[in-house]
Formats: structure tokens, C-alpha cells, sequence
């Protein structure tokens, strides 16, 4: 069985996002009172016009209350989500299934993540109760697993290695510098991100993506309606979504060069927008690149780099913003930062403006087709989200 | 007749060197961050545990420490769960003095005249104040003993023994004081040095041998003075008196005599006569003779291949935050959860015996054990597989410099079982610039952490010892 898609079904006739960072002065309500309002605005409605809301927040809320009561939402359905890093995806995801169902004739998907009023490094989760036998590893340490086992299977040397992550980070960065609402709007040099201090394995600071605050939201409405609410909308062609047996933690024949999660999300994804060769056929993509060697390893999962390959293609500056196929053009999660809920939002957001071609300095020429892809979890234990939008 | 059936010890990885902490030559055993009494005890009775002859069938569990992890909890319950001993068990603890350690002995060697089988685990993380005696000239160790009866056939067997109880002020320590306090050691030495040769000389009559009939001679007590006026009364010869690991490890605690006499089974030959002697609160003796069982019986690390196995440069400063002496700054990170009773209780063979399950139908191994099978999805239909003295490897492995720890980077590690199966697990006792991909590894019992109280014991792999 595979999802059967709803390619062309669904629009998105409005988006809002707030600037990621810092933002010592507001809260997750403040921040989500002015994404929605963005969005509104952005698609020319009233409060009273949307029938439904989906928020995606991992641990800045619990229940739809944490939306309606900001917004003083005037008894409506308000579903709070949460599916670990992919919850601004599964947000529009389950956004659009609900106007395609016919159910609801216009909705939206928010997500919000409020990270920095915790004090605490990295991210913090709050476990059910538990028999203490987890392994306590931090998400930079079971990612950085990825490095070392791509660069011994496809006999990359350790110092090429470094160069590709430090290319990662430097491209999205680079992208991030161009983007008044990334987090970080400037270009790290090369010898900064080869110097950071490291956090695991490989991986130095600044091959971790940025820990902030923000809120991204979206106006869904089925594609025959589109139109009522914006001149330019954009269309989803697929929306796919997995979550994994978590074989890779269990089996040894899992060798941390690849998410077979991913593999599995981008084929169903593909197969309902009818992409036969991402490689050429997708413009440009947000990725959950959450640390450089996850960036590096999704190009071969989405099949925008065959297996083996991806290091050259980002040294050959394929994935850059002038690239052949642009990758993270927003900053991505490295420099745009990622508020958790909030990031499969941003992503489709950038989507968004590249497609309407409002992404000033940024502007890829002429994109038909992006993805957006999101990743929750750890390489052999997560789930993961595609989606495939285009005009 | 009844005696020790099989002995298990354990010395810790780390030393310090006392010249680090100032206090003179050789160095001292000191526990992990990640150890305590517990869960050393544990690794102790793992190596008595690992071949038992045929009949002898564990049913009463002892543990002896002046340090319990818990002071109301069973500690020993720790103990048979992490072994994996029937729940049939009898299960005590036993403390209050560093003599108890030889008292369980001997209390077991009853319980196996009256037809038990007794596991009898001593160990001790002795904590002194800084800069005193007991910080420099203390050790952390664990010894362990299966004592048996009629149907075992013993290593070696109880001759003689005696006991004296003495109601003196020498070491003590009341609950809220730090660290124990002893009085002027020439004060214990006029009071202990007549007892323990009183006492002595009643264990050789109650043995039918005389002193010259010793091979070794096991001395240990509070107070070092006690021995020098000991052997010329006693009628023994400096050469009968074994090493007592003074400079390599350190008085143990209520671990030390067993230790000792761990060394003394290491190197006996069968007829070979051990006394041990432990002086504090009073005397204990016990004398014992090797029997032909003792080739066949030894453990698998001898206790001089745990003193050779070591990391000896550990700084005082991490030494005396490790034992919580020292307050530091804490990582910037949310302290780890207090694990939680029902899943405990639910999780206790995967957490406390390490149990992992076998599929029934594809026959590939979960860890943890699953009620559905990754590789085939049975629902089940499996087998308990146990994993803790399964040979494994590093499949990859990373440093993480942000995870909490006492002792940073965490280094975890993808770890496959040679018999299948594969668990992310944090490494120990282990050096981070000498890991690497195809590294040996055997697992080890440890305290991951204390939070609210609670201990949070699980396993660790750690490079072969």
C-alpha cells in the first residue's frame, strides 16, 4: 500500500513567519499572535474565515489552547501536534488532508517553538517517566555518527570530510546572510567553522543549526478556492510522511550512511507528484539539514546525488545558491535557526517566495518545483517528512 | 565440610597517585563516577558467579559495606537482580563496620553448614576527609565468595576460626557526619594488638594446626599499628604475611580481607593453610585450607590482573568530584530524570540482568527484548538471550562533549554482540583519544547517575580488562 496523494487538490494561499533568533522579549504566544497575523494578512482574510487550525509544537504548549487563547480563536477546532523535529510539517500535512477531505473549506497550519527561555544548551525534552536505561546521547552525537561512516564507506579522507561539512555550513550560512529573518545574517568564514569548538565527534558548533525562537504559519484551502484568496498561490504535489521500526539502533546491518526513513518518504513522495528524476526535475529544496553531515547524507536519500556522490557535488557547488539545484536557500536550520514546530513551516514558507518570486537577493531564476523535507529522530531511529509544492 | 566454593574479585580502572594528593608513595584504587559499593559488588560476584560446579545453586545473597549506596533499601536486591539470582533468595545486608566484610564471610560459611548456598558480596568506595589518612591510605574494591556445604566440593574449606567483640571508640561515624573519624591509632593498637593475638591463637587451636602450618597469613584492620607487635607473639614469620595491596590499591574497606584472600586463592596450591585475620570492633579470624578444587575453581581475572589493568593518572580535583567532596559547574544541561518505579519494575531482567530476547521464529537477537521482532515482526514469540558476558565490538563510536556527565565527553558507542544484536551504549573506563572502530569490548554493571535519591543503575561497555 502507498498513499494515494492529493497532487493538485490543495493550496496555500497565505503564509507568515516570524524572524528565528533570540527573542528574550516575546513568548511562544506573542510569537504565534504574529505569525497568524502575518498570514492572515497574507491572504487577505478574517479570523472568522478559517474553519479549522492545526499547531505544531513540541514542548512551548500543550493542547490547542496554547493557539486559541493567544488569538482568542472564537470556538473553533484547534489541534495541537507533535511528531519530534517534523511537527510544522505534520502540521500542514494534516492541515491539507483535512480541506482535501472536504471537511473544512479553509484552514492553517501554524507552529511555534519558544527554545531559549530554558537556559539549557541544545535541545531538552521532557521524557515520559521512564526505566533509565536510555542512552542519554545528545542529538549532535548520534548525528555525528554520519560523518565518520559515510567518509569510511565511500573512502572520502577525514580532512575531505571536514571540507564538505564546512562547505555546508559556509553555503548556508552564505544563504542565511541574504535573509533578514534568518538568525544568523552573516557569512562565517571558512577557517571559523573548521576552528569551532566541538560538541561531538566531528562536529563543532557551528555545524549545529542555530537554537532559537519562532513561529511560521500557513492558509490552506482546496486548489478550486485558491484563487478567491491570492492571485499567485502554490500547490502541493505530494505530502509524505514515515516514521521508522527504528531498525538502524537494532540491527547491525545498519551503517549510518543513510535514513532509510527518508528513502522511503522521498519514493511515496515522489510517486504522488509524478517525479521521475528528482535530481533534474526538482528546483531547489529545504532540508532538515539539523547538522552538516545530516545535509550531506539527504542529498543521496532524496536522490538529488547518487549514492556515493554528494560530497562532490557540494564541493562542486551543485546544492549552492547559484548551484543547479539549490539547497537550503532560506539559511536552512543551520543559519535560519530552528525553533522546532516552527521549522517545516519555514521551510514550505521559503518555498513560498521562491515560487512567487519574493525572495529578493535570494531569488532562484524560475523554480517550478521544491521539496521540503523534515527529519525527526536520530539516523536509525526517526521519522521523516517530503513535500513536493509548485506552482 | 563447608567453605568457599568459588571467589570473584574487583579492583576498579582509575588510581590516584598519592603524590597527588600529597600523602606519600604507591597509589589507591578509586571507584568511577559511575561506580559504587553496588554496583562493584556486582562485577565481584559476577566473577564468583560465571561457573559454578554442579550443585551448588545460590539461595541467600549477602552484601557487606560500610558504604551502601541505599541506607534503607535492600541493597542486596541490587545484587540478585543484577545476577540474575533466583528471587527465591534470601537476601540480607550487612554493615556498620569494615569488619563485616569477613563477618558475612563467616556468617555464610553457617548458612552453609545448615545446607545454603551463599553469595557473599563485600565492597566498599571509601571516602576520607581531605587530606586525612583514610582519603590516602583508603581503596575501593570488592570481593565475592560462594560458600557452600555438604553436596559442593569447596575451593577451600573453613578449618578454624574465632571472633572477639570489643566495644572500643576507634573508627566511627554517626549518619550526617561526612567521613568517619578514628581516634589516635597508638590508643587502638594497645587495645586491638593482645585481642588479635588472643584471638588468633584460639582460631589455630579451634584448627588443629600451629602457626607454622600457614601458608599465608591475611592481616587486615583499621589500624596498621595493630600488626607490628602481632607476628613475634604470634609466632609468625614475616614471609607468611601476604602483601595487603597497600601500595597498589588501599585498604578497602569491609572489601579489604576478602580481597586479600582473593590473592592469597590467586596463587594457593591445594593444601596451601590461609589465615585471615580482620581487626576492628574487635578480632575475626578464619582459617582455611586449599583443597585440589582450587584449579579448576578460579575466577576469571585474578585480583593481580585488576591491579595491573588501570588508568593511574587521575586527577585529584576530578578524584574529589567524582566522590562528591568537591561542588563543580555543572554542564549546562537539565539534570537527568529520576527514573521511575513501574518502569523499572517492568524493565528489571533488560536493566538489572541485562536480558535481551531471542526471536523463536527468525531467531534474530532485540536489544532490548522485544515483544515484536525487528527483523520478522513475531509477536511473542521469543526466548530470553542473556547478554552481559557476551563478547562485543565497537561498531562506531562518537565523543559527546554536550550530553551530562561527571566525567565528559560521553563517548557512545554503536555496540554489536558477536551472538547478533546491537545497543547504543556509553563506553567507561576508557581513554578518549584510544578508541576506535573494531575495539573489543565487555560489558559492566554501573551507576549512571543519582537523581532525586534514586540510583539509576544500568550497563556500560567498557575496552576488555
Amino acid at each position: 500500500m502507498a498513499s494515494k496523494g492529493i497532487c493538485d487538490r490543495v493550496a496555500i494561499v497565505g503564509m507568515g513567519c516570524t524572524k528565528f533568533g533570540e527573542h528574550w522579549n516575546r513568548s511562544a504566544s506573542d510569537l504565534l499572535v504574529d505569525a497568524v497575523q502575518e498570514a492572515y494578512g497574507s491572504a487577505g482574510i478574517e479570523p472568522d474565515n478559517v474553519d479549522a487550525y492545526w499547531l505544531g509544537t513540541t514542548g512551548s504548549g500543550i493542547s490547542g489552547l496554547t493557539l486559541s487563547e493567544p488569538l482568542k480563536i472564537q470556538y473553533k477546532p484547534v489541534t495541537r501536534l507533535e511528531n519530534m523535529c517534523a511537527t510544522g510539517s505534520e502540521a500542514i500535512r494534516n492541515a491539507a488532508y483535512a480541506v482535501a477531505s472536504g471537511a473544512y473549506d479553509l484552514v492553517m497550519a501554524v507552529g511555534v517553538e519558544k527554545l531559549k527561555d530554558s537556559g539549557f544548551s541544545g535541545l531538552t525534552g521532557s521524557a515520559p517517566p521512564g526505566d533509565g536505561t536510555e542512552s542519554g546521547m545528545t542529538a549532535p552525537a548520534n548525528f555525528s555518527l554520519l560523518a565518520p561512516a559515510y567518509a569510511e564507506k565511500y573512502g572520502v579522507d577525514l580532512e575531505t570530510m571536514r571540507d564538505v561539512l564546512t562547505k555546508i555550513a559556509y553555503k548556508n550560512h552564505y544563504n542565511g546572510a541574504r535573509n533578514e529573518k534568518a538568525q544568523f545574517q552573516r557569512e562565517v568564514p571558512v577557517e571559523k567553522i573548521n576552528a569551532s569548538p566541538k560538541v561531538a565527534g566531528m562536529l563543532g558548533i557551528m555545524d549545529c543549526s542555530g537554537v532559537s525562537d519562532g513561529s511560521a504559519a500557513a492558509v490552506i484551502c482546496r486548489a478550486e478556492d485558491a484563487h478567491k484568496y491570492n492571485d499567485n498561490p502554490i500547490f502541493i504535489k505530494a505530502l509524505s510522511f514515515v516514521a521508522g521500526p527504528s531498525e538502524g539502533a537494532k540491527r547491525q546491518d545498519y551503517d549510518f550512511t543513510t535514513f532509510p526513513e527518508v528513502v522511503e518518504s522521498a519514493r511515496d513522495a515522489y510517486v504522488q507528484a509524478g517525479i521521475e528524476d528528482p535530481r533534474e526535475q526538482i528546483s531547489m529544496a529545504e532540508v532538515h539539514d539539523c547538522f552538516t553531515p545530516t545535509e550531506l547524507v539527504l542529498m543521496e536519500d532524496l536522490g538529488f546525488s547518487p549514492r556515493g556522490q554528494a560530497w562532490k557535488d557540494t564541493m562542486d557547488g551543485r546544492f549552492d545558491l547559484d548551484g543547479d539545484q539549490p539547497v537550503n536557500p532560506d539559511g536552512g536550520l543551520k543559519s535560519f535557526g530552528h525553533p522546532i514546530g516552527a521549522s517545516g513551516l519555514r521551510m514550505m514558507y521559503e518555498m513560498w517566495l521562491q515560487l512567487r518570486g519574493e525572495a529578493g537577493e535570494r531569488q532562484i531564476a524560475d523554480p517550478k518545483v521544491g521539496l521540503t523535507h523534515n527529519l525527526g529522530g536520530a539516523p536509525g531511529r526517526c521519522v521523516s517528512f517530503v513535500s513536493v509544492v509548485g506552482l | 565440610m563447608s567453605g568457599i566454593v568459588r571467589y570473584g574479585s574487583y579492583v576498579p580502572f582509575n588510581r590516584i597517585q598519592r603524590s597527588a594528593i600529597g600523602a606519600g608513595r604507591g597509589e589507591r584504587a578509586a571507584a568511577s563516577y559511575d561506580e559504587d559499593s553496588a554496583s562493584m559488588a556486582v562485577e565481584a560476584a559476577r566473577e564468583a558467579l560465571r561457573e559454578l560446579p554442579e550443585g551448588a545453586a545460590v539461595d541467600t545473597v549477602a552484601f557487606a559495606s560500610t558504604s551502601a549506596p541505599y541506607s534503607e533499601k535492600l541493597n542486596a536486591a541490587t545484587l540478585q537482580a543484577a545476577t540474575n539470582l533466583p528471587k527465591s533468595v534470601t537476601a540480607l545486608d550487612l554493615g556498620g563496620s569494615t569488619r563485616s566484610g569477613l563477618s558475612a564471610l563467616l556468617a555464610g560459611i553457617d548458612m552453609a553448614s545448615a545446607g545454603r548456598t551463599v553469595l557473599v558480596a563485600a565492597s566498599d568506595v571509601v571516602v576520607g576527609a581531605p587530606s586525612g589518612p583514610r582519603e590516602s591510605g583508603g581503596g575501593d574494591a570488592a570481593a565475592a565468595f560462594v560458600l557452600g556445604g555438604n553436596g559442593t566440593e569447596p575451593i577451600a574449606r573453613l578449618i578454624g576460626r574465632a571472633s572477639c567483640t570489643e566495644e572500643v571508640l576507634d573508627v566511627w561515624k554517626s549518619p550526617g557526619m561526612p567521613f568517619a573519624k578514628q581516634w589516635e591509632e597508638r590508643f587502638g593498637a594497645d587495645v586491638y594488638t593482645p585481642l588479635l593475638v588472643e584471638t588468633f591463637g584460639r582460631a589455630l587451636a579451634d584448627a588443629g594446626v600451629s602457626a607454622s602450618d600457614l601458608s599465608r597469613v591475611v592481616l587486615d584492620g583499621t589500624n596498621a599499628r595493630v600488626f607490628r607487635g602481632f607476628p613475634r607473639p604470634a609466632g609468625i614469620a614475616p614471609e607468611q604475611i601476604l602483601d595487603g595491596l597497600a601500595g597498589t590499591v588501599g585498604r578497602a574497606g569491609s572489601a579489604h580481607a576478602g580481597l586479600v584472600l582473593a590473592s592469597a586463592l590467586d596463587g594457593a596450591a591445594a593444601g596451601d593453610r590461609i589465615a585471615v585475620a580482620v581487626v576492628a570492633d574487635g578480632v575475626d579470624v578464619a582459617v582455611f585450607e586449599v583443597t585440589d578444587a582450587i584449579d579448576g575453581g578460579r575466577p576469571k581475572h585474578s585480583v593481580a590482573s585488576w591491579v595491573e589493568s588501570k588508568r593511574n593518572d587521575l586527577a585529584y580535583t576530578t578524584y574529589l568530584k567524582w566522590r562528591e567532596v568537591l561542588p563543580f559547574e555543572p554542564p549546562r544541561r537539565p539534570d537527568p530524570d529520576r527514573p521511575a518505579a513501574p518502569p523499572m519494575q517492568r524493565a528489571e531482567r533488560w536493566k538489572f540482568g541485562f536480558l535481551g530476547s531471542r526471536c523463536n521464529r527468525c531467531g534474530n537477537t532485540n536489544l532490548p527484548p522485544q515483544r515484536v521482532c525487528v527483523v520478522c515482526q513475531a509477536v511473542d514469540d521469543s526466548t530470553v538471550e542473556p547478554y552481559a558476558d557476551g563478547e562485543c565490538r565497537i561498531s562506531t563510536y562518537t565523543l559527546d562533549r554536550l550530553a551530562y556527565s561527571l566525567q565528559p565527553p560521553v563517548i557512545g558507542a554503536v555496540v554489536d554482540f558477536d551472538k547478533g544484536g546491537r545497543m547504543l551504549c556509553q563506553l567507561t573506563d576508557v581513554d578518549p583519544d584510544n578508541v576506535g572502530i573494531g575495539d573489543e569490548l565487555e560489558m559492566t554493571f554501573r551507576r549512571l547517575y543519582t537523581a532525586g535519591g534514586v540510583h539509576n543503575y544500568f550497563w556500560k561497555a567498557r575496552p576488555k580488562r
